[in-house]
């Protein structure tokens, strides 16, 4: 056996590298909790009922309006005080997904306003009921809209699970600096640490592109055929056309 | 519909109007905008609640229900009911742009009415055929002209069967050389079919072809009604009669 001093970062690869699949699990759990937070926060704020909308729009403000660091500590280390205990791991995927969620709300508020008003009464005037007119009629138009942001919000997220190293989640970022700190030496360990996120959120990337592609056929939008949109197309929907164009 | 306000904020758009329309009858409503005439159309699809008064369709209320001889506020359940027997065609179409013109017209058959997909799909094809759009069943609004999108509008409501048809300035958002085509389908329905119609136009020779009543309308009351021959020939009211002139001068 070598001396500590004498390993290299090639003796450590192996605890690295099982930070990748943590590192992914945490980032697609946290985007679950994104995207059903975006949703609630987002319908709740497009809410006719103010009881809904106001609490909603406040939940929001306080989520995005303080960092998501002091979340994170607060809810690790303070929560515990109110008798709610979490472990690490569900207060790390709480918050980030609500903060991510916070932010994804005016994506979703956003994309559903963008469904013209007509839409929805030609649905009523066709006695269609409220659940076929979410998921039949607005839902396809709304749903291709939020799909290019929601590829930002997964690679924001990516990124956000390093946060998690500091309250003990031994994810990618925790083991890198582990290392470090064995090594005494930032520089290799770092600098492949940074190349595995970045091809980690180039493989986010392409799967985004492929889940744009099958939003758009789930929504019966072609994106491949490249038709050429003719003038009445901008008459009948207030959605622009490069909000749903490759 | 007895005794319909409908306030916007302190704006009164429709003042205790008092309308009905007898099975078949074909009732044209003109006026200028803002007159409150889509409004009275709104109120009739249920898709405005009104601030005061009651609205009944083919026995139905839609906002209330009868118990005890009184007249008590329901809700959208209620509406839905009474809706069953109203259809409304739109200004701006309002066609789904990521259905086809044919799945436009079958999923409310397949989903309201429960039709299977055959029956609804044979249904369609001879509706939007008679419509003239036989060699479009595939076509998805974006790739239609605006007449043709509005005759699907008009395929679309018309399978249901309603017993009542809504028209809401159906030619107005039309490029002037389509209108003809959307104003002889809705003139071929209006003689061939025991449906009652109420039309809110700007056409005013066209409602002369097929209203057996015609009412102006202004400022939230109704200025004058009566048989076209009356109210577009010969207009009593002094408001019809510059209002008229106004749009025939055009």
């Amino acid at each position: 056996m070598r001396y500590l001093a004498e390993r290299t970062l090639g003796d450590y690869l192996p605890l690295l590298l099982q930070g990748i699949p943590i590192t992914l699990e945490l980032t697609l759990a946290s985007t679950v909790v994104l995207v059903a937070a975006g949703f609630v926060f987002g319908l709740g704020r497009g809410s006719r009922n103010r009881l809904i909308r106001w609490p909603a729009g406040f939940v929001v403000e306080v989520l995005r309006g303080s960092s998501a660091i002091a979340q994170l500590f607060w809810a690790f280390y303070v929560l515990p005080y109110f008798g709610v205990e979490l472990s690490p791991l569900a207060a790390g995927i709480a918050v980030l997904g609500l903060n991510g969620g916070a932010y994804f709300s005016e994506v979703v508020r956003a994309a559903f306003a963008s469904v013209p008003k007509g839409q929805t009464e030609a649905a009523i005037a066709l006695n269609l009921s409220a659940w076929f007119r979410l998921r039949r009629i607005i839902l396809p138009q709304a749903l291709p809209i939020m799909v290019p942001p929601f590829g930002n919000a997964l690679i924001d997220m990516l990124k956000f699970t390093a946060l998690l190293s500091l309250v003990t989640i031994q994810e990618l970022a925790y083991r890198a600096d582990a290392i470090r700190s064995v090594l005494e030496d930032a520089g290799p360990v770092y600098s492949l640490t940074l190349l595995i996120y970045f091809a980690m959120a180039l493989a986010l990337s392409a799967l985004v592109q492929w889940l744009e592609v099958a939003v758009n056929r789930w929504a019966g939008r072609s994106t491949r055929t490249g038709r050429k949109a003719g003038p009445q197309e901008r008459s009948t929907s207030g959605v622009p056309r490069w909000a749903f164009g490759r | 519909m007895r005794d319909v306000t409908m306030r916007y904020g302190s704006r009164t758009v429709v003042d205790s109007l008092l309308l009905s329309v007898k099975p078949r009858e074909k009732v044209a409503i003109i006026g200028p905008s803002g007159s409150g005439k889509t409004t009275i159309l709104r109120l009739a699809m249920g898709l405005e609640r009104p601030s005061e008064g009651w609205i009944r369709i083919d026995g139905n209320y839609l906002w209330h229900v009868e118990r005890n001889g009184a007249l008590l506020p329901a809700g959208e359940q209620q509406a839905r009911r009474a809706r069953r027997a109203v259809g409304m065609v739109f200004q701006q179409f309002n066609l789904f742009p990521h259905m086809t013109a044919m799945q436009n017209v079958t999923e409310p058959l397949v989903h309201v009415l429960r039709l299977s997909k055959k029956d609804a799909h044979d249904r369609a094809a001879d509706l939007l055929t008679r419509v003239g759009l036989a060699t479009h069943l595939d076509h998805r609004p974006a790739q239609l002209s605006g007449g043709q999108q509005q005759r699907v509008a008009i395929a679309r409501s018309l399978a249901l069967r309603p017993k009542v048809m809504l028209f809401d300035e159906v030619t107005s958002a039309l490029d002037p050389e389509l209108v003809g085509e959307v104003l002889n389908v809705i003139r071929d329905l209006a003689h061939t079919t025991s449906m009652a119609m109420m039309i809110v136009t700007h056409e005013i020779t066209f409602a002369s072809d097929i209203a057996d009543r015609v009412i102006m309308f202004d400022h939230g009351h109704v200025v004058e009604e009566g048989t076209p021959d009356v109210v577009l020939r010969n207009p009593q009211s002094p408001r019809t009669k510059q209002f008229l002139k106004a749009i025939l001068e055009r």
